[in-house]
């Protein structure tokens, strides 16, 4: 055990994910040796994060101010709309540079069994934003698993009969992998999803 | 035996750190197993989607202190694809996973009639041959029969007299004589005990022709009496689908 604030340092690090006691007491000594400017730039930076960051009120995603920096972008496509479980999708998506229209963040996925129905998601602000007819495609980006595609499935049922063209995204066999490898699930989804190549 | 290998219904998965999922298995021969599954939310991982809630597997497992390891997984019945595909089966699903794992609460306890009983409901239900609700409150009424909790919905459950009887007492344990009828029983249609009773001793084709009603009444029975014996709430009946 340390003195008081070193330990109370060491306890509060302790407690981020993926950080153990023995992590948490390296980063502690770290940021004692480390220079003070470095330091309160840090706690600065958490501060504000605290502080200003909220949830984009069209989106849901992250943001710093009312609505997010892609929301707000005159150039992205208004008329495709790209449905995600949470922030860090968008992220992932952005990523690929392959998507110019705008995201729904639902805040998770339909899980009965953790108690998280329809009604726990933001489905109701997707369903209000789709009633200006602006949209025409939606992409359900959820996760490739059970409760992703369980979210998929629910609201393909429930955005179809507003006449909108509703797509999913593939799945198949990840790019540099083995053939051999994959799992049944996926490489039956591989075939039902195979596509002509055009020489 | 620190390696062992069996075939068991996935139940429900929780995510563990950066990549890995605890997943809780309920095996033919070894009861309900928690098992961490490493690095199964990579998309290069090569357990993929075999570890997915209503999958049929047959695992090697190295026994660990708490928790095992799965070290591989083949699929025997992927029932998870034909349950997803239709948002009424995964509701329904979902709540016979979390009753499953109600009722083996302890761990590496066998279960072997409840293994087969879960396989059976889900491959029923993935099929897609009868209502989803319908296949649920079956799976319900006799999980809970093969758990020592069998319902009657003919004799009366108190004094045994032959029925049929028309009350229905939860904390009885199904349909009550005139004499024995505690106060507060409920008083359903005749045709929804006729249905329960179809349920339970699985009747398929009373069972299929019943009407919207006498199926709401049951499945409100069933869910009560379900509660009742597990003494505390199942999360997922809640969200299911009528």
């Amino acid at each position: 055990m340390y003195e008081g604030v070193v330990q109370d340092l060491i306890d509060e690090l302790g407690r981020l994910p993926g950080v153990g006691p023995k992590s948490a007491q390296r980063i502690a000594f770290h940021l004692l040796q480390s220079d003070p400017v470095d330091v309160r730039r840090l706690v600065a930076a958490l501060v504000e994060v605290t502080e200003k960051v909220r949830f984009c009120e069209l989106c849901g995603n992250v943001s710093a101010e009312d609505q997010c920096r892609i929301c707000r972008d005159p150039r992205r496509d208004a008329a495709v709309l790209c449905v995600v479980e949470e922030p860090k999708d968008v992220v992932a998506i952005e990523k690929t540079r392959e998507f110019r229209g705008r995201y729904h963040v639902l805040g998770g996925a339909i899980s009965p069994i953790e108690g998280i129905g329809p009604d726990d998601l933001r489905v109701k602000e997707l369903v209000t934003r789709l009633a200006s007819g602006e949209v025409t495609e939606i992409i359900l980006a959820t996760d490739p698993n059970l409760e992703g595609e369980a979210t998929a499935t629910y609201l393909a049922r429930l955005l179809k009969p507003m006449g909108l063209k509703v797509t999913r995204l593939a799945s198949g066999l990840p790019v540099g992998g083995d053939l051999e490898y994959a799992d049944e699930l996926t490489l039956g989804r591989a075939f039902e999803g195979r596509r002509l190549l055009d020489v | 035996m620190s390696l062992y290998r069996d075939e068991g219904v996935v139940l429900r998965t929780q995510k563990l750190g950066e990549a890995d999922r605890i997943i809780s298995v309920l095996t033919r021969h070894h009861g309900r197993v928690r098992a961490v599954a490493k690095g199964v939310r990579r998309t290069r991982s090569r357990f993929g989607a075999r570890l997915e809630p209503f999958m049929l597997v047959d695992l090697q497992l190295y026994e660990g202190r708490s928790l095992d390891t799965v070290t591989q997984a083949e699929t025997i019945a992927p029932y998870g694809s034909g349950i997803v595909s239709d948002y009424a089966r995964y509701t329904s699903g979902t709540a016979m996973l979390e009753t499953a794992e109600r009722l083996t609460e302890t761990e590496r306890e066998p279960a072997v009639q409840q293994f087969l009983l879960l396989a059976g409901a889900l491959r029923t239900l993935a099929a897609g041959e009868h209502v989803p609700r319908l296949v649920l409150d079956s799976y319900v009424l006799r999980a809970l029969s093969v758990a020592g909790w069998a319902p009657s919905f003919t004799d009366c459950a108190r004094c045994g007299a032959p029925g049929p009887h028309r009350a229905v007492a939860v904390a009885a344990g199904g349909v009550v004589c005139p004499q024995c009828r505690p106060p507060g029983s409920a008083a359903p249609h005749p045709a929804t005990i006729a249905l329960l009773a179809a349920l339970l001793t699985g009747d398929w084709e009373t069972a299929d022709a019943s009407e919207g009603p006498r199926r709401r009444e049951a499945s409100g029975l069933t869910a009560a009496y379900l509660q009742w014996h597990l003494e505390r709430q199942v999360r997922s009946l809640r969200l299911v689908e009528r």
